[in-house]
């Protein structure tokens, strides 16, 4: 359950909501004509709920992880997590170096680029993930909404398709549209029970408010994952079912709609603005009105924007301090992951570390213990920290889901 | 007192109108430009939902219905003082008309960009470093970037991520991620075909408009990896 500001709110999914054509359809119909190959999702998949109450099919396994450059440049316990969650529940996975970013980062924030390049790029990474065997899982919330805009593009002109096929000729790379277009926190959310039941943290004393991300759901809006149990279906329900299925409480704030401020050029290059707005239209009004232990998103500028802003605020007395990271970091958190080595939380700038105390984590011994490995590694005992060095860390429960 | 000036059109007076109707009708060619305007009920919603407006002299509103009246002189105006004010996050999408503010100004940007307006090249500096990562290297941003004098206001852990940088690269243990140039590895074969999707799309010509330097920084690295992977580059970056 929720809890609304005061607990008045109610959330009633509207009955008249306009339900604008599916996409997809044309995908598969352009498929049939010939335009270009569909790559179906693999089994085992599960079938979630989305805005207008069509279904979506969510890869389980056999995913190729579109990384984002935001997470693993700036915030890498991000992507780690991702990937170390599959680890846990057995899911088998790709982490391709035959990827580039979606460039939708620079796009929004320079637009030193056009249609053709944005959709090619897109095209490019399809067809890699295609000839790999495995279907993309995009990790960015810009690149899931870019892509979905790009889907939309090429579906409806005809010479645009023309252009890309072109070039995806040259680079000898078939013309690909995955049948679905899926974020990570999409999976999160279709296993997010399976991901409750290795819960070995309690988090019902955790107090959580959600930052739903823009790109995630503003953009092509058809997709993202809506379910009747939470907020009416109101909202996106991605983010918040997993925290509340893990038992923490998720409390409800009014600016829940506003952006976080990132602004794509603002963040590099004119942070006054992403500053002033994280903090004064987000931080402190989820302080002032539900008081959370941990602020969780889904998206890397939301993370960076919400978590870097804080600590200049400071300095004004405002009401900041609180950690901020993805659902996916608190869920292998609360499954038993390293703070350290897995979470990556030494890279964040707004103190974690009362949260984990609040969850039982013992942050001194980890960080004792990840100061050790960083040791091997200095005196070149180790070149690398490893997956076989985390993973005997937490036993594999293998998710088997039924066919 | 006006809390909001009128916008100074004389600013531009010596701009020719025909320059600035040939700009308007190259942002309504645009094939997305009808997925992003149907009209404007001037009901707000826009403004209500945008950050941007928050903190600036800004307006969705006033962008979708500037385009919609055809207002060349305005819209003149806003492609040189509005649009690089717009934060993109498309919360403006909101519009039960169905229109796209963001998306409209998105292709404004392009627009002033293609054309080198010298407001698009003022918006763009201190950024031209980005966008000689994302497209040298096909990662955004790369961990070498957190400085503590390039983002002081982020506090010590910029400081201690630089200085630390290598050692923590070492401590991921995703293999991709052991990078601190780029944000995670990326195979030379997939770079050549990024920097070929550069040339083929005419985006080579969209950064000399706005950034002679970098077309020529950029042309040197590309050149070497197309000629390396067996792409022909003509000459000039085309």
């Amino acid at each position: 359950m929720v809890q609304g500001v005061g607990n008045s709110r109610v959330f009633r999914q509207d009955p008249d909501l306009p339900v604008p054509e599916d996409v997809r359809e044309r995908v598969l119909e352009l498929e049939a004509e010939g335009e270009w190959v569909v790559q179906r999702v693999p089994e085992p998949y599960a079938e979630v709920p989305t805005k207008y109450g069509r279904t979506k099919k969510v890869p389980l396994a056999h995913t190729w992880h579109h990384k984002s450059c935001g997470q693993c440049g700036h915030i890498p316990g991000y992507s780690t997590a991702i990937f170390w969650l599959h680890r846990k529940l057995g899911l088998e996975y790709d982490d391709p170096r035959d990827q580039t970013s979606c460039t939708g980062w620079n796009y929004y924030a320079s637009a030193t680029s056009n249609a053709a390049a944005q959709a090619a790029v897109a095209a490019r990474n399809f067809a890699a993930a295609y000839e790999s065997g495995y279907f993309p899982l995009i990790h960015c919330g810009t690149s899931y909404g870019h892509y979905k805009e790009v889907r939309e593009e090429l579906v409806k002109h005809g010479e645009l398709r023309r252009q890309v096929r072109d070039i995806l000729g040259k680079l000898g790379r078939p013309f690909v549209m995955p049948e679905e277009i899926v974020h990570y926190s999409e999976w999160v959310y279709a296993v997010r029970h399976e991901i409750a039941a290795r819960r070995v943290h309690d988090c019902s004393e955790v107090v959580v408010t959600v930052h739903p991300a823009c790109h995630y759901y503003k953009l092509v809006q058809g997709d993202a994952i809506y379910d009747p149990d939470i907020y009416g279906g109101q909202r996106t329900a991605v983010v918040t079912a997993v925290a509340q299925a893990l038992g923490a409480q998720v409390r409800d704030y009014s600016t829940w709609f506003d952006c976080c401020g990132f602004g794509f050029r603002h963040i590099l290059v004119q942070r006054d603005f992403t500053r002033s707005f994280a903090v004064g239209r987000k931080i402190e009004v989820m302080v002032e009105e539900a008081k959370p232990d941990v602020v969780l998103t889904h998206d890397t500028g939301c993370v960076t924007t919400l978590d870097k802003s804080q600590f200049a605020a400071q300095v004004h007395n405002r009401k900041v301090g609180v950690p901020v990271m993805s659902e996916a970091q608190f869920a292998a958190l609360a499954m038993g992951a390293h703070p350290y080595r897995v979470c990556q939380l030494h890279w964040h700038a707004a103190d974690y570390r009362p949260l984990l105390e609040k969850m039982g984590i013992d942050w001194r011994e980890k960080w004792r213990e990840f100061e050790d490995d960083l040791e091997r590694i200095r005196r070149g005992e180790k070149e690398y920290l490893t997956w076989e060095d985390v993973d005997a860390e937490v036993p594999v429960r293998h998710f088997v889901p039924a066919s | 007192m006006a809390l909001h000036a009128p916008p100074r059109l004389e600013r531009y007076a010596d701009v020719p109108y025909e320059e600035k109707e040939r700009l308007f009708q190259e942002v309504k060619a645009d094939p997305r430009f009808p997925d992003y305007l149907y009209g404007c009920y001037e009901c707000g919603i826009c403004v209500a939902a945008c950050p941007s407006a928050r903190f600036y002299d800004f307006s969705p509103r006033k962008i979708a219905q500037t385009l919609a009246r055809e207002d060349v002189e305005l819209f003149y105006y806003q492609l040189n003082e509005d649009i690089w004010n717009c934060s993109q996050c498309f919360s403006c999408n909101r519009c039960p008309r169905g229109n796209s503010p963001g998306g409209l100004i998105t292709l404004m940007r392009e627009v002033a960009v293609r054309n080198g307006l010298r407001s698009a090249k003022e918006a763009l500096e201190g950024y031209s470093r980005v966008i000689y990562k994302i497209m040298s290297t096909g990662t955004q941003v790369s961990p070498d970037m957190i400085q503590a004098d390039a983002f002081p206001d982020w506090g010590p852990v910029a400081k201690e991520t630089a200085e630390n940088l290598d050692l923590w690269r070492r401590a991921l243990p995703p293999e991709t991620m052991h990078t601190t140039t780029t944000a995670w590895e990326v195979e030379d074969r997939t770079l050549a075909e990024l920097y070929a999707i550069w040339y083929m799309t005419g985006t080579m010509d969209i950064i000399r408009e706005v950034d002679e330097g970098l077309h020529m920084i950029l042309c040197d690295v590309m050149e070497e990896l197309l000629e390396e992977k067996g792409y022909a580059v003509a000459g000039g970056g085309e």
